[in-house]
């Protein structure tokens, strides 16, 4: 009997042991498809932080800028022909090539190196006349050999960089005339067709104007019904029937919200098309019933003692709903107000439905102004072919990653700081 | 004198019924004691008092409750009026997780009673003074009212329910979630209070009820099985079940 009772201890004991090495295996497998997750980001991203430069000598020549005045004025130099200066500085860097291969040159550098040639000359109106150093964006092909993603033993004829431009950049490199410096164009630059000029500034304004304007409906919409539905509605079929399909939206796939905005939005309303507008309020549809369902369940979490204490001293069920209850739970609908906005922020589908999939090169000043968005610039680069862009997927999802965490990091914030302790 | 007169009271959770014909006379400047084994209707009787089953929504009260001749259980009653007239404290310590001084000013507040800053702090210190509560706090007022202890939390809710300068205090069973100390210092300040105000208190403990109050009224089964002076229920009662509960044989 008393062995037959020690080995029930054990077999119990060995139960709970093989147990928690199940958990504690399930936990291991789920960190490690994160860190493989996180590591090839990382690793495939962290390059797009750089930018690589080409330096080189620029004479800013009165004669070829065509410019005829002794003291030329800020208009003149905008006016001035930059076309012959910058053709000038990039060909300088091989003065034996011969006039009709230059374009092999000139593709080494972005097409807006002519901008960048004419910015540097308003920014010090004295270099007119001398001759400077200059950087230039490199090309995005000249950017992936120099950061080593460009493989060079793949045939000549099947790569876009040519043995000719490859022999440049390595004398430029052993110059020290290829730098590489942190990338800031690439979060003040709205996107681009070309790789080495395309930044995240539209999407990222994009992204922050729909979520405001997500907040801005959402919110007070779903407060008002939570409130509503849990301090003052009678409870009937009527109200359990609205709690039924809250709930389900809650479940309801997002292209369909996606399908709501494009069918009554724009077809309907006809707001502008493609604008953090429309996709703020189509992101709010979606965000609602989480709101709601947070908002309800923080009401609900105020004890019923601190109810009926205030109803007690007279208060009516407005004022003790205004004076107590909500307050209150302000805390736990605060954090789940944002863990509903940080899931809006990762959707896709709804917003290339509503249009905000188009390419949009500049950055919007407001929510009425065409915008991309940062999960919808994922998707639009990764459909790119360039080599370019590979590394941009990967640093945008490290942005839009970082948008998340600090949201989610607010929301713990929020719910641990504000929240009050009962007795 | 009488100062609530309760009449063939017949109280229904949904088809359940849970008080059965009580009448009842509550005199004015007393303290009222209404004991009973769980479970037998003298929380909701005392609930009845403020209106505060309105809250239930499939509580139903039938009969007269009158105060001053004014009909309590009636639609067109302003419970708002009612309960700035009736103060209640719970069996729990509920103060609102606000300060102190809010906590106390919260009535006055909203029934606008206090005119200026300073009639507020003296209303303030005058109901934390009744409720043996003043010295314990004066020097921070601006705390947390569910950071106090127990018992000071019970005197916080006291105090909260003076504010207004009720007619009538009810009390459910004010002391069950006190220690024996913080429980002398509530029945003394019920002693206190009764010069001014009606109190009406539900307890569990009769020996609580034999030193605070001077009616006591005995509940069994939702009914109302004897009323009169506490001397006369705990001495010499008329009915034999009064008796077989005080003795202690059930209940």
């Amino acid at each position: 009997m008393n062995n037959f009772k020690q080995n029930l201890l054990k077999k119990r004991y060995n139960a709970e042991r093989r147990f928690q090495w199940y958990g504690k295996i399930a936990i291991g497998l789920a960190l490690s498809f994160l860190a493989v997750f996180m590591f090839q980001i990382f690793s495939k991203g962290y390059s797009a932080f750089q930018k690589t430069w080409i330096v080189t000598e620029v004479h800013y020549d009165k004669e070829l800028l065509l410019i005829d005045a002794e003291s030329p004025s800020k208009d003149d130099l905008e006016n001035a022909d930059y076309y012959d200066v910058a053709y000038k500085a990039m060909t300088s860097l091989d003065p034996g090539l011969p006039e009709e291969e230059d374009r092999q040159l000139i593709q080494m550098v972005s097409y807006k190196y002519e901008t960048e040639v004419k910015d540097l000359l308003l920014k010090n109106p004295d270099y007119l006349g001398k001759i400077v150093p200059i950087k230039l964006t490199a090309s995005d092909d000249v950017d992936q050999v120099h950061k080593g993603n460009y493989p060079r033993d793949i045939p000549e004829k099947n790569r876009r960089v040519n043995d000719y431009q490859l022999q440049i950049y390595d004398m430029l490199n052993e110059r020290g005339d290829i730098l590489s410096e942190f990338n800031i164009s690439f979060f003040t630059s709205p996107d681009s067709r070309e790789a080495e000029l395309a930044g995240i500034a539209s999407s990222f304004m994009g992204t922050v104007f729909s979520i405001l304007v997500c907040l801005a409906f959402s919110f007070p919409v779903a407060v008002l019904a939570a409130i509503y539905l849990e301090e003052f509605a009678p409870k009937n079929k009527f109200t359990d029937f609205i709690e039924v399909n809250i709930n389900n939206l809650a479940a309801v796939p997002s292209i369909v919200f996606g399908l709501l905005g494009l069918g009554v939005l724009l077809a309907v309303f006809n707001l502008p098309r493609s604008t953090p507008l429309v996709g703020g309020i189509t992101l709010s549809l979606m965000t609602l019933p989480t709101i709601i369902i947070a908002a309800r369940a923080s009401l609900k979490a105020v004890p019923p003692s601190i109810r009926e204490a205030a109803l007690a001293m007279g208060a009516s069920n407005m004022q003790t709903t205004m004076h107590h209850t909500v307050p209150l739970s302000m805390p736990g609908t605060l954090s789940g107000t944002i863990i509903g906005l940080a899931q809006a922020l990762g959707e896709t589908a709804p917003l290339i439905l509503i249009g905000m999939v188009a390419f949009v090169n500049t950055i919007p000043g407001t929510p009425v102004d065409p915008a991309a968005s940062l999960p919808v610039q994922i998707y639009i680069w990764s459909e790119s072919a360039e080599r370019g862009f590979v590394e941009k997927v990967s640093a945008c999802i490290m942005v839009l990653l970082a948008f998340l965490i600090l949201m989610n990091l607010a929301a713990q914030i929020v719910r641990h700081k504000f929240e009050k302790k009962w007795s | 004198m009488s100062k609530i007169k309760a009449e063939n009271v017949n109280v229904y959770y949904g088809s359940k019924q849970a008080l059965f014909d009580v009448s009842i006379d509550i005199a004015e400047k007393e303290v009222t004691a209404l004991i009973g084994p769980s479970g037998c209707g003298k929380s909701t009787f005392l609930r009845c008092l403020n209106r505060m089953n309105d809250v239930i929504e499939i509580c139903r009260v039938e009969g007269s409750i009158k105060m001053d001749n004014l009909e309590l259980n009636s639609r067109k009653l302003d419970v708002v009026r009612l309960r700035e007239s009736v103060g209640m404290v719970f069996q729990k310590p509920n103060p609102f997780p606000k300060t102190i001084y809010e906590n106390v000013a919260y009535g006055p507040t909203i029934h606008g009673i206090a005119q200026s800053k300073e009639e507020m702090d003296q209303i303030v210190e005058t109901s934390l003074k009744k409720a043996a509560l003043w010295n314990e706090v004066k020097d921070r007022l601006d705390e947390i009212g569910t950071g106090l202890s127990g018992g000071q939390q019970q005197r916080l809710c006291i105090a909260r329910a003076i504010s207004v300068s009720p007619e009538v205090i009810l009390m459910d069973e004010p002391c069950s979630a006190l220690d024996p100390i913080a429980t002398a210092q509530i029945e003394e300040l019920i002693d206190d209070l009764k010069k001014e105000v009606t109190i009406v208190i539900v307890t569990h403990s009769m020996s609580q009820a034999a030193r605070v109050s001077q009616k006591t009224g005995f509940f069994h089964l939702g009914k109302l099985i004897e009323f009169g002076p506490t001397d006369k229920i705990f001495k010499n009662p008329d009915n034999q079940q009064t008796q077989d509960y005080i003795t202690g044989r059930f209940g």
